[in-house]
This record gives C-alpha cells, sequence and structure tokens, in this order.
C-alpha cells in the first residue's frame, strides 16, 4: 500500500499523467498518476492518506527543484497536470469530508494584467499541497477579491502581477481588501516585486517561487 | 534600401531604439488599456516614441506591436483588427524612419502554452503569419519576435515571419542567470539551445530582451558566441530590475551606466545595441555616442 503512495508520489514528482502518456521517457509504458490513485482508492487506500503521503511529498518535491533551478516551468506544468488528474479521483472525497484540505486560498493576476502562467503555476502547486484554490483569474478587481473572501472566510489571498505597469495597481487593491476584511492576509508574486515592495505596499507575504507561497500557508494554516 | 545584415556584414555596429511600453505609459497609457490601439486613437504620441529614438540616433526602430497578436488582442476584444493595428504600427515607425532607418515589426509571445494544449501549433502559426504580413504591409523591414521563453513557440514565430514575408526575421529570448550562474528562459532554454533552432528555422539575427540589466547580456553574448561565431546579434537590454517607490516603478541603470557597458558586450560579440523596458532616448543617444566612436 505504501508502494502505491511512493509511486504516486513519483509520478507527481516527474509530471506522469497516466499511461498512455509518453512524458517523462523514463517512465513510458508505466501507470501513471490517474491509474495509481484509482487503484489506491478501489484497494481501499484512505483518501487522505493519498493526499498527504502521495500528492503532497510529490509537489513538495518538484516545488523545491524547481526553486533549486534544477527543473523549469514545462516540468512543473507537468506535475501540476499529473496532480491534477488524480485530484478529479479524489474531489468526491473532499465533498464527503473524507478527505480535509488544510485551508482556502484564493488566486488571481491583478486589475489590468491578462497574464496568467505565474499565477496558474501557484495555483496548481498550492492545490497539490493540500489547499482548496480559487482561481478568480486574471485582471480581478479589488471588488472580485473581496467578494471571495467574505464568501470563503479565513482564506490567504495571492496576488500576481507580470508587467511593472500593473504590480503599482497591488497597492490599491491590497489596501481595499484589508479595509474590506480587516486581517485578511495577502501574499504578492511575479516577476518584477520583490520583498521591498512588498512591505512598501503593506502585503504580508512576498515569494519568489510558488513553493514560497506553499511554505507561507503551511505556516498560517499550521 | 539595403538589408540590416549586409550592414552588419560591412562591420558595423547598430543602434536600436530603446522602451516603448514603459515610455506609452509615462505619456498616459492606462493599466488595462490597449497599447495598440493607440495606433488608431493616439498615432501621435506613437510618432513621438518613434521619432524621438531617431532623433536619439538609433539606426532602427521597432513598432508598437508587441501584444499585437490574435490571442492579446482577444483579450481586449480587439482580436478583429489585428491586420489594421498591426499595418498602422509599422506605418508610424515608418514616417518617423524615414527611408534611411530601418523598421523592426515587434512581435511578442502569444501567452498561450503549446505544452498544455491551450493553442496547436498551427493556430500559433497563422496568428504570427498574420501579425507579420500587417507588419509588412505598413513598411516593415524586418521582424522582432521577441521576449520569448518558449523555444517551440519562438521556431513557430521564425517560420511564420519568414515563411510568409520578405522581412529579415530577427527573434530574441528572455533570459535570467540561475542559481549554477547559467543563463536560462522561464521555460528552461539555454542561449546554446536557442541559436541551434531559431537559426535553423531561418532566424538571420539572434539575441536576447528584456532580462535584468546590461551586464547579463554580456554573458548572453558570449554563450551565444561560443556555439556561433557567425550569426548576427541584437541585444535590447532593460535598465536594470525596476524599483518601486511612492507609487511609481523606476529603473537604476542610467544612460551612462548602459553606455559604460558597450564596448564590453561589442567586444563579446554584440552587432545590434538597444534597450528594453526602462530605457529612454537618453540611453540611446550615450550608447550612439560610444557606437559611434568605434
Amino acid at each position: 500500500m505504501n508502494d502505491l503512495l511512493t509511486k504516486l508520489s513519483e509520478c507527481i514528482e516527474f509530471g506522469k499523467i497516466n499511461l498512455a502518456s509518453p512524458y517523462p521517457p523514463q517512465m513510458k509504458g508505466q501507470d501513471g498518476a490517474d491509474e495509481i490513485t484509482r487503484l489506491a482508492l478501489e484497494t481501499g487506500v484512505n483518501p487522505q492518506d493519498i493526499l498527504s503521503k502521495g500528492l503532497m511529498p510529490g509537489m513538495e518535491r518538484v516545488g523545491i527543484k524547481f526553486r533549486e533551478n534544477k527543473v523549469f516551468v514545462p516540468q512543473v506544468l507537468m506535475s501540476a497536470k499529473a496532480m491534477s488528474t488524480a485530484m478529479l479521483h479524489l474531489k468526491p472525497h473532499f465533498l464527503s469530508g473524507a478527505a480535509k484540505q488544510k485551508g482556502t486560498f484564493i488566486i488571481g493576476t491583478v486589475l489590468g494584467d491578462l497574464h496568467d502562467i505565474g499565477k496558474n503555476l501557484v495555483g496548481m502547486m498550492v492545490e497539490g499541497n493540500g489547499y482548496k484554490v480559487i482561481d478568480l483569474g486574471t485582471d480581478v478587481s479589488s471588488e472580485k477579491f473581496i467578494a471571495a473572501v467574505k464568501e470563503n472566510p479565513d482564506a490567504v489571498i495571492g496576488l500576481s502581477a507580470l508587467l511593472t505597469t500593473t504590480m503599482v495597481n497591488m497597492e490599491k487593491i491590497t489596501k481595499d481588501i484589508k479595509d474590506a476584511v480587516p486581517g485578511t492576509l495577502v501574499t504578492i508574486g511575479g516577476a518584477p516585486v520583490n520583498n521591498d515592495f512588498c512591505h512598501k505596499i503593506g502585503a504580508d507575504n512576498y515569494s519568489a517561487d510558488p513553493q514560497g507561497v506553499v511554505e507561507y500557508l503551511n505556516v498560517k494554516f499550521a | 534600401m539595403s538589408k540590416l545584415i549586409q550592414e552588419i556584414q560591412k562591420g558595423r555596429v547598430l543602434v536600436s531604439d530603446g522602451a516603448w511600453g514603459t515610455f506609452l505609459q509615462k505619456k498616459g497609457l492606462l493599466p488595462g488599456e490597449c497599447p495598440e490601439q493607440w495606433n488608431i486613437i493616439r498615432p501621435n504620441d506613437v510618432f513621438d516614441i518613434a521619432q524621438s529614438y531617431i532623433e536619439a540616433g538609433s539606426d532602427m526602430i521597432e513598432t508598437n506591436s508587441f501584444g499585437g497578436n490574435y490571442f492579446k488582442l482577444k483579450g481586449y476584444g480587439l482580436q478583429a483588427q489585428v491586420f489594421e493595428l498591426n499595418k498602422a504600427a509599422a506605418e508610424i515607425s515608418r514616417k518617423a524612419a524615414g527611408s534611411e532607418r530601418f523598421v523592426l515589426g515587434s512581435v511578442g509571445p502569444t501567452g498561450k502554452l503549446l505544452m498544455m494544449e491551450e493553442v496547436t501549433e498551427l493556430e500559433l502559426y497563422d496568428a504570427f503569419k498574420e501579425q507579420s504580413m500587417a507588419l509588412e504591409a505598413g513598411g516593415a523591414d524586418a521582424i522582432v519576435i521577441e521576449t520569448m521563453t518558449d523555444l517551440e513557440e519562438a521556431r513557430i514565430a521564425v517560420k511564420a515571419a519568414s515563411e510568409n514575408t520578405g522581412c529579415e526575421v530577427i527573434c530574441t529570448m528572455t533570459f535570467d542567470k540561475i542559481l549554477s550562474g547559467e543563463y536560462r528562459t522561464m521555460m528552461g532554454i539555454s542561449p546554446a539551445e536557442m541559436t541551434e533552432t531559431l537559426v535553423e528555422a531561418g532566424a538571420a539575427i539572434i539575441g536576447a530582451n528584456c532580462g535584468n540589466g546590461i551586464a547579463d547580456m554580456i554573458g548572453i553574448v558570449k554563450e551565444i558566441r561560443k556555439v556561433n561565431a557567425e550569426v548576427p546579434i541584437l541585444i535590447h537590454a532593460n535598465a536594470g530590475m525596476p524599483q518601486y517607490c511612492d507609487g511609481e516603478t523606476t529603473f537604476p541603470e542610467t544612460p551612462s551606466d548602459m553606455a559604460g557597458r558597450v564596448k564590453e558586450i561589442i567586444d563579446a560579440g554584440a552587432n545590434i545595441i538597444g534597450g528594453c523596458c526602462g530605457t529612454t532616448p537618453d540611453h540611446i543617444f550615450k550608447v550612439h555616442q560610444v557606437v559611434k566612436s568605434f
């Protein structure tokens, strides 16, 4: 049984989606995250264990390798694809309460910015690490963030921006969110932003990579 | 008019232009506004930018069409105007360049990922074909495909531009220095990998743009030269990493900082030098003065 979870974590780490997927080459012809998750559930493995002992360790390893520049965006995207395939099998168990997510993370690219690659990467990594993720998409206004956090009290909000022209919108959005729902935590990321900027605009955290967001959430939801 | 590559073969180092995006912003472009729409609604402001770089001594001028592909314009509901907006962009820069300077039609990434099946190869090819043809129709001499991070998307863009226009095709990618000290794009592509693939796809000139400032660009040029001694190299460097102060973003590298590195980057093997985010006509003027002195 542990063997299945180890295999599942490797499928996530190396981005093996299913049996048919040719990627990664060294795992060609083997079962992927899809088959292994199904088999694990059929053989009675606890859905919570599938999440926390299969998916999460795999996602964590790829997150660390990404931070260390040992893998790049394509590998992380393949891992995320493998993870979301497995999640489809787990979804009913989250709904029934048989498996619990650690908390809720609301993410969006800020007003005026239509870029979504970085935002999607963070969303997928956070989900793969055991959180419920609400993705508000791109070009997201203060009002939308506020409505989402009112619907999901205690959620942490993640703001993304790629452009130097749109990072400035993070300041107003952060302020609006904190005025509307005091105590809401806001974490920011994106190519042009840094820790100094985070402090200047009154956000709570800056992460340079998706794993950093996961680590921040793990502390806040501990 | 002669081709860029003929000028380079004469042994000339050429000067390109500086930033457009940050310049448009200074002229009042609002976050969320489509920059390419200005080619129709505020053509005089776009012309001013082009002209200010020409006056600064640039041998070539880009066009205000970086996000002018079908997919980006669709984000603003302007996908029906791809041809019109790109043609206008090239016409404006042509007017500023006159017949003596080159016009480089700017083509940026689509923002869609092939590997996530957000788009097909054919859809990408068609989008780059449409945009390149419109830029040529407006008077572009060359197409500059820039800020690419995915080699496959870059290759498709180069093919689409070279197979459907008579323009010289330039392609530059955006690299970061990774922890090991090597350079990679966000998608993990090295300068050496880029060089091999893009030259084979039909790019006449390759290089790098954006990034963290001109110092890193010197390392990137050296990496390209290690694997290819011949291909002309174009560099459009940022004025460093943006810094934020009192609601405004500024860039740390001054015109003199940039000009101070020009000799080094020419020695490394660069043939065309210009700026990207945060550079201004003053940067280009200083670069021009250094280049002229050679």
